[in-house]
């Protein structure tokens, strides 16, 4: 019996697990096969492939999957590329820096949708107020647009912003733990032997911090691919309508939200989903053990 | 080195302001007349009237006051719960023995690649059709697992050394009393740490709140704040939506001035949104 | 409280890939009866099981096989806790977030049913403990501020508080520095007298050992090799392995023969011996066993001396010796009589020991010197290898 005491302890977690993880799991492969299901009568005519192909012709897909992969390939690398900088010019400070990286963190204990909301009160453009972007812009000389409701552009660009601000906090705190883990031996070492700084930068600093840098891609191509509330905090819930869904909205617009009620479709696109960032996961992970640098 | 010095000081400077400009405008445009702020067609930086109207029209004319009471309740059992169920499996894993251990232990950690969206399909029928929906039940279960905690968890517990569990042994204390007595309090900072996030992830938390429940007495803050931007005030009471921004933003910007370290270092162990 | 242990055996799975590996045997049928109120220790050198045998009484690990008894009780299949023994760890094991009582204390909290304490009893009862080892003022503090020997006090104090049956001490010495451990063995003998607990530690460092100890056990490969006083495991080594393992500097080791009632080391006849067939022999001398002696019986070639005050080593290389040096220890006040090129010394019989070579075996015969009026005056060793080269011819 005491050799069981483990499982005791074990017992709540497992069943946690088992129920809303493990189960579903399973389900929801299951979900994705069975054709025409109906919430409302819990049944179903056929075993097939009929959900992906559905989902895969769906306009709403399509443009919820362009939306998604134009997210992922703008957002990831600025923000990899803008936190790298900050986190690089944040050591060259001494004064104020632990003021800079409080403030520079403050994005991430926000609550998605309220300050998607002051963001989208920043860039709309309504009748009575030209938004405070907009003003700028015509400062600047510009031409105000609406990026709230108006072209596609405009729309896109607005959510790649906020994105990019939402996930910046974190990657700024982890290169700068990292660039601070980085043995200052290696720097005087350089300097001795008269390399330029952004040399040191180039060959010894970025390898040694490549592990992180790389972790910090693979996360931002897996949260970015997972978007979907800073999509509703700018844009509503309406989003397929407003032409800017993600792949997890339309998931979650199929299961329950207007014209809702397929689970089997949802079944269908999350799996697809689930299958594009494995792959892209696995890519990255392949390239990264071929460039990373481990000390 | 030196004569780069004001640019660096520049580019901090100009992220700084990005960061805190949504802040800054959030809790101007919360102090402005309603009257005052439309009358803007060119907005002004800086309001010499504030006023907090705003603040009460958002405690009355919505039940802010409700959604932050069900989001405090949410985010307390779910955390506790978490905390406490993470650190028994962690407990087992880390230093109990039982058949098949490292088995579970692995299929554990394949678990950790399951994104919740995947899963969520499911549980929105299971928790249907247990007819848990708009219940605290509902919203609470399916949150409570993380995995990643638990194996957050057993590292740190793993660290502890063979020879204190064998003191305590000695000493004639149960594994139950060794766990609470002895490795929760050495391994006090990562419990902290993971419960940081899952407060911050649960006040946050929007997706599964959202699918779960469409009655307003169990709105959390997030719903609430989407609620309020659809239809609360009409669209065009901005001031008293940012009054209401400001209101559910405060908690964890106060949680996080407090505990400004941990939390960062927390991030830094391991930790990502979501 | 006396400790019998009976056929006491403990293997290990092999450890690795799953390969045919036999098991590990760490502790391989030990009996023996720690009598009551003594303190026995353990000795060998790493990995020859007198952990696992400390670990096995103490409870932590379950034997493979055999008893053992607390008294006449077995408590082979009792866990731990229930076994009333108190342990000091290695590294003290202290709990880093209690303070110095409270970790005193932790035991106390955990006895039940009818042991239970009042507040009061535990508080005196921890006060005692502290008296004991000499820490009450340093109750209030954090391990983490304590010195090594003040932790390992604390340590000592938390075995002790809820007056165990028996004590158990790992390697208890081996965290401190040389000064204090001296301070802390003899620390360790007053508290162990003064409370009478049948004590058992372990240790790697013969010093600590032989200093302390009522008895010693001496193990290898899991396998007991002699069990008896301190000194009589010096001046009686049970085979080889004991003999070269107790003693610093460790003894010399040759190989030679018996012939003719002789004792002969490569050309050189060195003592008599009685009671023992002619055989090839291994031959254990201890450093201090030599005679400086000018054409001594044993024929070594000088390669230096070191003196360290109080007396001198000689090193010095025999063909026959089966390491390369020759360590042998005398009075400085041989000095003045060293000379270059030629070490020749006589043997002391007590401290020369006869091993089967391969086994390693003690024989024990008796050995005399081979001439009982030799002296180490010159005129005399003068006589004596003229006698010799008389008997050779």
């Amino acid at each position: 019996m005491k050799k069981y005491k483990g499982f005791l302890y074990l017992l709540p977690a497992l069943a946690f697990l088992a129920v809303f993880l493990i189960y579903p799991l399973i389900d929801v492969f299951i979900y994705s096969f069975e054709e025409g299901y109906s919430s409302a009568s819990q049944s179903y005519f056929g075993i097939g492939w009929y959900n992906y192909d559905y989902v895969l012709h769906d306009p709403y897909f399509t443009q919820a999957l362009v939306n998604t992969v134009l997210l992922v390939v703008i957002t990831v690398p600025l923000s990899t590329g803008f936190s790298l900088a900050i986190a690089f010019l944040l050591t060259r400070i001494e004064k104020l820096r632990s003021l800079f990286q409080t403030i520079y963190f403050l994005p991430y204990v926000t609550n998605t949708l309220a300050v998607g909301m002051v963001f989208m009160v920043l860039f709309k453009q309504t009748p009575y107020s030209e938004g405070v972007v907009n003003t700028l812009i015509s400062w600047c000389g510009g031409e105000p647009v609406d990026f709230i409701e108006g072209p596609y552009w405009a729309k896109m660009f607005v959510l790649c912003f906020y994105t990019i601000w939402i996930v910046m906090p974190f990657k700024i705190l982890i290169l700068t733990s990292a660039l601070a883990s980085v043995n200052p031996m290696y720097y005087a070492a350089a300097k001795v032997d008269g390399t330029s700084s952004w040399r040191i930068f180039r060959k010894i600093t970025l390898p040694l911090i490549s592990p992180s840098v790389f972790y910090l891609v693979i996360t931002g191509f897996i949260g970015a691919f997972k978007a979907y509330s800073d999509a509703v905090a700018l844009f509503g819930t309406n989003l397929n309508a407003n032409g800017m869904n993600t792949m997890v909205g339309y998931v979650f617009d199929m299961l329950y939200r207007d014209g809702g009620g397929y689970p089997s479709y949802a079944s269908a696109a999350a799996i697809l989903l689930f299958a594009i960032v494995l792959t892209i996961t696995v890519i990255n992970l392949m390239v990264s053990k071929k460039y990373t640098h481990y000390s | 080195m030196k004569k780069y010095k004001p640019i660096t000081w520049f580019f901090l400077i100009m992220w700084a302001i990005a960061v805190l400009f949504p802040f800054y405008w959030m809790v101007l445009t919360s102090v402005k007349e309603y009257a005052a702020y439309n009358a803007e067609y060119i907005p002004t930086l800086f309001t010499t009237s504030p006023t907090i109207e705003n603040y009460i029209y958002a405690f009355t004319e919505v039940d802010l006051g409700r959604y932050i009471w069900n989001t405090l309740i949410f985010t307390v059992i779910t955390t506790a719960l978490m905390v406490f169920v993470s650190i028994l499996a962690a407990f087992a894993f880390a230093r109990l023995d039982f058949p098949g251990k490292s088995l579970i232990f692995t299929g554990f950690l394949a678990l950790m690649m399951i994104p919740t969206e995947l899963v969520m399909i499911t549980n929105f029928q299971t928790i249907t059709e247990l007819d848990l929906r708009n219940t605290f039940l509902g919203l609470i279960l399916p949150s409570v697992t993380s995995v990643f905690y638990i194996y957050l968890l057993r590292e740190n517990f793993a660290q502890i050394p063979d020879s204190l569990y064998y003191a305590a042994k000695i000493d004639g204390s149960s594994d139950w009393k060794f766990l609470w007595r002895v490795m929760v309090p050495m391994c006090r900072p990562t419990v902290v740490t993971i419960t940081i996030l899952k407060v911050i992830e649960c006040w946050n938390s929007y997706i599964w709140p959202s699918l779960i429940t469409d009655d307003p007495k169990y709105y959390l803050v997030s719903n609430g704040i989407q609620q309020i931007r659809e239809s609360g005030f009409g669209r065009a009471n901005i001031p008293a939506m940012m009054a209401a921004v400001v209101v559910i933003s405060v908690p964890l910007i106060v949680l996080f001035l407090i505990y400004r370290k941990q939390i960062m270092s927390g991030v830094v162990r391991g930790g990502t949104k979501g | 409280m006396k400790i019998g242990l009976d056929h006491l055996t403990k293997s290990f799975p092999a450890n690795g890939r799953k390969s045919k590996g036999k098991d590990v045997i760490a502790v391989d049928d030990f009996t023996f009866t720690i009598p009551d109120g003594k303190l026995v220790g353990l000795l060998g050198p790493s990995g020859c099981g007198k952990s696992t045998t400390l670990n096995m009484i103490s409870g932590l690990l379950k034997p493979t096989s055999g008893k053992i008894y607390f008294g006449e009780h077995d408590v082979t299949d009792l866990p731990p806790e229930e076994r009333g023994v108190g342990m000091v760890f290695q590294n003290y094991a202290l709990y880093p977030h209690m303070t110095v009582e409270q970790n005193i204390r932790f035991p106390l909290e955990n006895l039940k049913g009818k042991d239970k304490l009042s507040d009061e009893e535990m508080k005196k009862r921890v006060e005692e403990a502290a008296r004991l080892v000499k820490i009450d003022e340093l109750l209030d503090r954090k391990p983490g501020e304590l010195s090594g020997g003040q932790q390992q006090r604390v340590a000592i104090a938390r075995a002790l508080v809820k007056l165990p049956r028996v004590l158990l001490l790992d390697e208890p010495l081996s965290n401190l520095d040389a000064r204090l451990r001296l301070q802390t063995r003899e620390e360790i003998r007053r508290i162990q007298q003064e409370t009478g607990i049948t004590t058992v530690f372990v240790t790697h460092d013969q010093d600590e050992a032989m200093s302390i100890s009522d008895l010693i056990v001496v193990m290898k490969e899991g396998k007991v090799q002699q069990i008896d006083s301190p000194q009589k495991v010096y001046d009686d080594p049970a085979n080889a392995f004991v003999a070269q393992f107790l003693g610093i500097p460790p003894i010399n080791m040759f190989d030679g023969r018996i012939q003719d009632g002789k004792l002969w080391i490569g050309p050189d006849a060195v003592l008599a011996v009685e009671g023992l067939p002619d055989q090839q022999v291994a031959i254990g001398i201890r450093p201090e066993g030599f005679i400086l002696a000018h054409d001594g019986h044993l024929k070594n070639k000088m390669v230096r001396t070191e003196v360290s005050g109080r007396d001198i080593s000689i090193l010095s290389t025999n063909p026959a010796s089966r390491s390369p040096q020759v360590r042998s220890i005398l009075s400085s006040d041989d000095l003045p009589f060293i000379k270059e090129g030629q070490a020749d010394f006589d043997l002391k019989p007590r401290k020369v020991f006869l091993f089967e070579p391969e086994s390693g075996k003690r024989l024990r015969g008796t050995l005399k010197p081979l001439d009982q009026t030799h002296t180490s005056s010159p005129e005399e060793v003068i006589e004596v290898e003229l006698l010799e080269q008389a008997e050779n011819r």
